[in-house]
This record gives structure tokens, sequence and C-alpha cells, in this order.
């Protein structure tokens, strides 16, 4: 039998139990998870592992001898996989079909196991169980060598953000500890590994029915000379000592409020330090404030790190509630409500894009909305396929859209802040885990600076409602002489308007952008940015673009505050504007002189419901410009 | 940089979950068993949620065959932390005929502590219920949830439970299903122990090994913890040095001889013992399957 040195030894505790104790109170704790085939012998290997760690009474040992006999598959020998084949049905087909947790400690380390099946349908077991995981092993049948699964598990393994990569050749005893078995394997493995981006592995020969480098190198492998397995697991690095470094975040889970004279924000540190006096910024409000206290059950904290739960008071009344995160004020996270997301389906009911699901990442709870996948993602070949929904146990990139901005950092950055998972509206049924690439709009990298005076109090001052009306048709559709002729009865009204058009746009702000199709959509998101600001500032504002794409005008709308962006359809058919010509654009188009030019070359998407739809067929600009004000009334 | 002891994580893991549970539950209650878990549990919920109390209250389901002590632990620790406590008993056993000598463990366990236990969630329309299961306790325990959806009959269905990914718990539940929830499923046996040490956590003496008038009986050691122990012909009670590593009814509970009295001598016999806490409970006895049978029926 192997030395058992790295286990709990009986000695120390027979003898010196206040040492043992002290000793064992400094323990950390790594989390990992086995992947292999339904064959590779992972649960032999856990049960190896529990009994090596003495985590298996007697009164356990006599039952798993009885069971051995009964169900074992090891002939007379005590079949360690019974110790961990936990629920009555799968116990009678012999396979592991859940997820589930076991724990052995070592003189070094505590260790918790997510024990998961590798069988093909069950992608959403090893995923659950990889997600806590600071390390993987992964079992090899030295017989089969890298198979299908090993490949599958590997790539999940990488996708869900786990660092450390145990290769674990197992069965050594069943090729006669052949090196060179084992270097095929590992040479193999290694190629796969690095196409999908593991860069560092760790592989290991062993053999958990005979226990071979195992708790100590084995005398079988004198040709092997890297740790043994549990040697390995007491030394690596755990994640939440990793998490530290990073910028301070705080997901608020709770606020804790028992009196008039307390108010604690109650929360585990998903990254950074905390320390009172530190500037902070709660997202998405952009408010800051300045830490007063890190209340514990222990007395107040002078430091608080990645991985505790805490409650923080802050030195200002600031609105903060369950679902906001608090920051380093000077480098704080990622809100958007939009962003693109690697995704795991897990249930039964397949993905319907455009349904809203909730989403909860950290402490917040909003509605999603899920785009057709980009691809789907075939976890044997890695191929990129094309989908069109995803359903049980499917893999794909899609972009996600949330009713208000969510607080994130990338998957691959932070583990807490880029997970989220998918619930069923209906069914309240966990449907998909997913992991954020990158956030869709870059602008909202830049937090808001809360004002003072606020857009209610300019719009007061100025005596009036702000609004966008947004002209849209084609060129000599008429769109500039009607905002023309609205500004101009608006100033009689001793409104404060503006005017933005091509002219005042084009030549300066947006001198860059051409008449492609991605500098038009940037174009009028451009001249939307602005637009939102001018009307911040308490401005009614008026917009002359040709805009051909419903949905740049939807983004643009969705900028404003509900009723502010009036829609106005300059209904000019193709036919009437190309015969005023105006500025002799739609011959130039028509002889080829100009390209990308909007219903010639390049499409219109007329609105579906626009607010206001003007006629200019039987409208003169005057008539149309007063039937526009009408329908805005009032402007207060 | 300061790396996290094993206790620190699953303290801190426990401390997410009760806050969790308590953001995003209408109605929560802790079952308090007054046993060594339970008494981590509510050193946890205190933490958690320091300066204000746990904001739920107590239910302990009493068979009636309580340890005398127990109960004595239990009225002390919810007068001095004030909590508001609430006790599920079957009143009607006695006129039922059920008591620990005469019933199976079976059918006993289902009436004194299994009903009034669903009884106590219906009335009370508890929508979420901590309990103190830890999932080193018992195979069926290690592939469970740490949030446990009942149905409104209080079933556990083990083939369609709710995936749990990162830290990140979904309670949503429909109306009539109740959640049962684990903040300490990842802790061991050891790990109570040590940070019952380690924080001070005062626990009910009868962990505590000293003098208690026993009989030994099917291989167990019972203490006769009141006259109302009923003695077999020619049975006289034994005063033995005893201790517990786990508490139930008292005479179903069977008592380990031990000279540990202070801490670390439990802990010290618990690393040395050679036998689960659970050996000493008639009630998981039976075929091994049974422990996800009572699961299935509602029993914690």
């Amino acid at each position: 039998m192997n030395d058992q040195s790295s286990f709990q030894t009986d000695a120390l505790i027979a003898e010196d139990i206040d040492a043992y104790l002290e000793q064992h109170q400094h323990k950390s704790l790594l989390r990992f998870i086995t992947c292999g085939s339904v064959d590779d012998g992972k649960s032999t290997l856990i049960g190896r592992l529990l009994y090596d760690s003495k985590m298996i009474f007697e009164d356990q040992l006599a039952a798993l001898e009885s069971d051995s006999i009964k169900h074992g598959t090891q002939g007379q020998e005590i079949d360690f996989a019974l110790l961990v084949d936990g629920l009555a049905a799968e116990r009678e087909q012999g396979i592991t079909i859940d997820v589930a947790y076991r724990f052995f400690t070592t003189e070094k380390r505590k260790f918790i196991v997510a024990d998961t099946p590798g069988h093909e349908q069950y992608t959403r077991n090893m995923v659950t169980g990889a997600s806590t995981a600071d390390l993987a092993v992964i079992l090899i049948d030295a017989r089969k060598g890298v198979l299908q699964q090993t490949r599958r598990h590997s790539y999940l393994v990488h996708l869900l953000g786990i660092r450390h990569v145990v290769l674990a050749v197992n069965k050594m005893d069943l090729v006669g500890y052949d090196q060179a078995t084992f270097d095929a394997i590992l040479a193999d493995y290694r190629v796969f590994a690095t196409s999908i981006g593991i860069t560092a592995f760790t592989a290991i020969p062993i053999s958990g029915f005979k226990g071979d480098n195992i708790t100590a190198l084995s005398a079988n492998t004198p040709w092997y000379s890297g740790p043994a397995l549990i040697e390995h697991l007491e030394t690596v690095e755990v994640d939440a000592a990793a998490a530290q470094t990073q910028p301070f975040r705080m997901p608020v889970q709770w606020v804790n409020r028992p009196n008039l004279d307390f108010r604690g924000f109650a929360g585990q540190i998903a990254s950074g330090v905390v320390r009172p006096g530190d500037a902070v910024r709660i997202v998405p409000s952009g408010k800051t404030s300045t830490v007063k206290t890190i209340r514990t059950f222990d007395g107040d904290l002078d430091e608080a790190v990645a991985g505790q739960s805490v409650t923080l008071t802050l030195a200002d009344e600031v609105d903060c509630s369950r679902g906001d995160l608090i920051a380093a004020a000077g480098d704080p996270p990622q809100a958007s409500d939009q962003f693109c997301a690697t995704f795991v389906w897990m249930d039964e009911e397949a993905l319907k894009p455009g349904r809203g699901y909730w989403l909860k990442l950290g402490t917040q709870m909003v509605t999603a909305t899920v785009q057709p996948p980009k691809y789907e993602i075939d976890v044997n070949s890695l191929e990129h396929l094309a989908a069109k929904t995803l359903s049980l146990n499917a893999i794909g990139v899609a972009e996600f859209a949330t009713d208000r901005p969510i607080a994130f950092e990338p998957y691959t950055q932070n583990r807490q802040l880029g997970g989220f998972i998918l619930i069923d509206k209906f069914t309240n049924a966990t449907v998909a885990a997913g992991m954020i690439e990158f956030n869709l709009r870059r602008a909202d990298n830049v937090h808001w600076q809360p004002v003072a005076i606020t857009r209610d109090d300019h719009a007061g001052m100025k005596n009036q409602k702000p609004k966008v009306l947004w002209f849209t048709g084609l060129s000599g559709s008429g769109k500039s002489t009607i905002a023309n002729e609205v500004e101009k009865q608006l100033f009689v009204m001793n409104r404060h308007t503006f005017l933005l058009d091509g002219d005042n746009v084009r030549h300066g702000l947006n001198r860059d952008l051409g008449f492609t199709e991605a500098d038009r959509i940037e174009n009028i998101r451009r001249v939307g940015e602005v637009a939102k600001l001018m009307a911040d500032a308490g401005l009614i504002v008026l917009t002359a673009f040709i805009s051909p794409f419903r949905a740049e005008r939807q983004l643009v709308r969705e900028m404003l505050p509900d009723g502010e962006f009036i829609e106005i359809f300059v209904d000019t058919p193709l036919s009437v504007a190309e015969a005023r010509d105006v500025k002799g654009l739609y011959k130039k188009a028509r002889s080829g002189q100009l390209k990308n030019f909007t219903g010639i070359d390049s499409p219109y998407e007329p609105p579906e419901a626009p607010e206001i739809r003007v006629n200019t067929v039987d409208m003169t600009p005057e008539e149309a410009a007063r039937y526009i004000i009408q329908q805005i009334l009032p402007l207060k | 940089m300061r790396s996290l002891t094993h206790l620190e994580r699953l303290e801190a893991e426990s401390i997410h979950i009760f806050r969790e549970v308590v953001a995003e539950a209408e109605n929560p209650v802790m079952l308090y068993s007054v046993g060594k878990d339970s008494s981590v549990m509510l050193h946890l919920a205190r933490k958690a949620f320091y300066p204000a109390p746990p904001p739920f209250p107590m239910l302990h389901v009493a068979s009636g065959w309580d340890f005398g002590d127990l109960l004595a632990h239990r009225d002390k620790t919810v007068r001095e932390y004030g909590l508001k406590l609430i006790i599920a008993k079957n009143d009607d056993a006695e006129a039922q005929g059920i008591n620990p000598f005469d019933t199976g463990s079976a059918l006993y366990s289902q009436a004194q502590l299994t009903d009034p236990l669903k009884r106590a969630l219906t009335e009370h329309g508890f929508d979420a219920a901590f309990g103190g299961g830890r999932r080193d306790e018992e195979k069926a325990r290690a592939k469970e949830r740490i949030f446990s959806f009942r149905s409104a009959a209080h079933r556990w269905d083990p083939k369609n439970q709710r995936p749990e990914l990162w830290n990140l718990y979904n309670a949503k539940k429909t109306k009539g299903e109740s959640i049962r929830v684990f903040p300490i499923s990842n802790w061991t046996e050891l790990d109570i122990w040590q940070y019952i040490a380690l924080e001070n956590i005062d626990i009910v003496p009868l962990y505590f090994s000293k003098p208690r008038p026993t009989v030994q009986r099917d291989g167990m050691i019972l203490v006769v913890d009141d006259d109302r122990f009923r003695l077999e012909p020619g049975e006289e009670p034994v005063t033995r040095s005893v201790r517990f590593r786990t508490l139930g009814c008292y005479p179903l509970t069977g008592a380990t001889e031990s000279d540990a009295t202070e801490m670390n001598d439990i802990i010290q016999e618990m690393l040395l013992a050679t036998g689960s806490e659970r050996q000493g409970r008639a009630i998981d006895k039976g075929q091994s399957a049974s422990m996800e049978d009572k699961k299935q029926e509602g029993y914690f």
C-alpha cells in the first residue's frame, strides 16, 4: 500500500490534538471536478481518495463490502465506485447520473469534489459541477487514449474558465505501467488542448483501482518524476486568491436596516479588497461615496477581501439596493443592456429567441431576450454550426438584450460577475447558463457623472418638455424643408429648438463617415446621441436624416424617455422624390455615378408605426408643419 | 493578499445563502433541532444579518421524547438571542398509541417528526425553510441541491432538480411550492466541530461526556432521560460516562462511552472514530437507500 503521509495522521491526533487542530484551522479549500467517460474509473478514483483519506467509516465499509458482492464489477475486491454512486435508481444502472459533491481532507487542504457524469446527454451536469471548481481532473483510460469525450470534457472545462487542468491517465496497471503509452497519450492530448486554448496542464499516470501515484509516487512508474495526484491538488493556487488582485466589486444582496440609525449593504465580495475610507461607486447609478465601516458580527474590520461575506456602511445617504453593485470608484465595471455571451441550454424546451426570460447575474434579476444564435458549437468537433435555436445540452453564442442596464465583467475576467443563469418565466426552471464575452455597447463603459442640475431642471427653465422630432424619408422627400418650417413656427411660439441635419453634421461631427451601410448606421447613432444630449439640455430637437434602417431609429427611440421620441415619416413615393430631384442626386445614382443611394441601390425601411405621417403630395410644407405641431401639443 | 481558510470560505458561502433566501423568499423559517448543526446554522444566521437579529423564526419539531437537556438549551438560547420560537408537535400521539417503544421506527418518525413538520410549514405558510442537512452525511444527500424544491405536498423529486451554477440560486417558485434550503451543505462533520471550537459556540451539554443512567439494548447504549423510559424485565439502569455524537429522540438515540469532557476531546474522538455519526440513529437503519425514501416523503 502507498504511503499516506499527506492524509491525516492518527498519531498526531492521538498525541497532540491541540497541535492538530491548530494546523487544520489554517487549511485552505480547493474545489475540483472529475470528468471522464463512463468506464474511465472516475467513481473508483473518488472512492479511492475518500478511502485513503479515512473518510469511510467501518459501518460504511461493511455496507460497501456487502454491496460490492451484490452490485460490484470488481469481482471479490472492494468496488470503490459503489461508495459514491448515490441515488437508488442510478445504482441499479451502475451509472452516476447527476452531480454529487464529496469531501475529503489532507494535512494541507480540504477538498470538495464535484463528481459529474461522462454521458453525452449530461453536458448540463458537467457545466454545473465545473462552475464552482478551481481545478479539473480529466480522466483518460490508458488503454483507450484521447477519446471524443475527452475533447468534449476539456472544451467544457475551458469554457467554464477552469485554469488548472490535470490529465489523469488512469488504469496504468492494465497497460503494464508502460511509459510509451503514457507519453503517446500526453503528446496527443497536448495538440488538442493547445488548439482549444488550454495552455498548461499537468499529466499524471495513475491507477485509481490499485492506488498508484494517488497519495505518493508509485514504484511501478519509476520513469515518472512529477507530483502524485494529491500532492498536486494540495499545492495549486485557488481562484479566490487570484480574485483579490482585481478591482473591488461587491454585488449588494440585502440592505440591512434594523433601525433608523443603521443602514448597511450586505454582500459577498466578488473581487478585490475593500478598506474603510475607500472611494466607491454604485453601479449602474454612478453615485459615489466612501466606505465608512466594514461591519461584521466579529467587530469592524480594517480590510475585507474577495470571497468574504460582509456588511458595508457608507459615508453618504446614497440610493443603493439589492441588485446594485458597489465598486472601486476609480475603476468600476461595465454596465450595459446588450452583450454577447456563450451559453449552454439546460432545459427540455428549446430556446425561444425573442421571448423574455429572467436573467440572474450576481444579485441582479432582469428580463432578457436572446437573439437567434450566431452559431451553435458542436462539442465534439468544436465546429460552428448554423442554428436558429438551442436545445437541451447545446452550446451556442448569441447577443442578449436586457430591459435595463446591468453591471458585469467578461466571464474570463471574473466568473461571479460574468456568469448568469436564465430562468423560464412560466415554469421557473433554470433553462440556461451563460458566460458573457463582451459588451455590445462600448459607450456604456463611460460611467454617468451624476449632475446637480437635472434634465427636468433644464426643461423647466425653458418652460417646455424636451422632444426629439425625428424626420425620416427618402432623399428629396421634403424632410429638411418641413423640419425647417416646423422650427420656424416653434420659434415664433417662444420654444427653444435646434435643428440637426445633414449639412451641420456631415461637415463636422461625422465628416469621417461615408455612405456604406456601416457608416450610415454610425451616422445615425451619433446623431441620436447628440439629439439625446440636447433633449437632456431641455431643447426640442429636430433631425432631418434619411435614417433608412428601422433598427437604428429604434435604437435612438430607446435612448430617450418614453414619449420624447416622435418619429415623423415624410411619406413621399420614390417616383415623386425622384421626379423632384432637387439636388440632381437621383440622376447621378441612376447613372451609377453615386453608389449606395437610398431607394436606388440601398434599401429604405419605412416606419411601421410612426407617431406622425405626412403626405407631401397633398400638403404644402407650411401645412405639413402646422399639422405636425398640432400633433405634438401641448409643449409644456 | 490574504488567503481565506476553508472555514472562512464555508462561512462566507453559508452567509451568502442565508441572505439570498431572505432577499427572495416571502416567509422563511429555520428548522432548529437544537443539535450541533442547528447551533452552527444559528450562529451563521446571526452573522449574516448582524447587527439585525435573524429576520425569521425558529421552528423546533418536538417529538415529546426529546432530551431534557436539549429542551433546556433550546429555551435558554431563544431567550438569550431574542429569537422567535415555534414548536411543532403531534399532540395526538399519546391517544394514537404512538411511542418510541411500541411503534416501528418508520411509522414513529412519520407520525412524530415528518407529519408535524409538514403541518407546521403549511399552517404558517412558510415558503422557505432552512435545514441543517450536510452532503457528507449520507449518499442521497450528496446529490441534493442547496435549494431543494418541494411540491405543495412537501415531496422531493430527485429527478427534477434545478442546476445550481456559481453562487447563483434560482428561488422562483410556483404557488404552493416551497424551498428547503441547506446553507451548510458543504460542511463536513469535522468542519462543524472545528467551527464550534473556533467560534466558541454554545452547544447542548449532551455532546460532552458525563456519568448518565444508561441501559444497553440491541447493541446501543440508551440514556434513561426521564421516568417514562420503559425498562424491560430485569433491566437496571447503570451509570456510564457517555456522550452523544448526534441527537434524536432519547429512547432511539445511541450514546457512546467516552471520557471526552472538553471540545478538543470530542474532536479527537471523532477523528479517531471508526463509525459514521448516523450509526447511532435507529431511524436510519434498514435498507441503505432508506434516507432517500424518507426524503421523498418529506423528511428533512
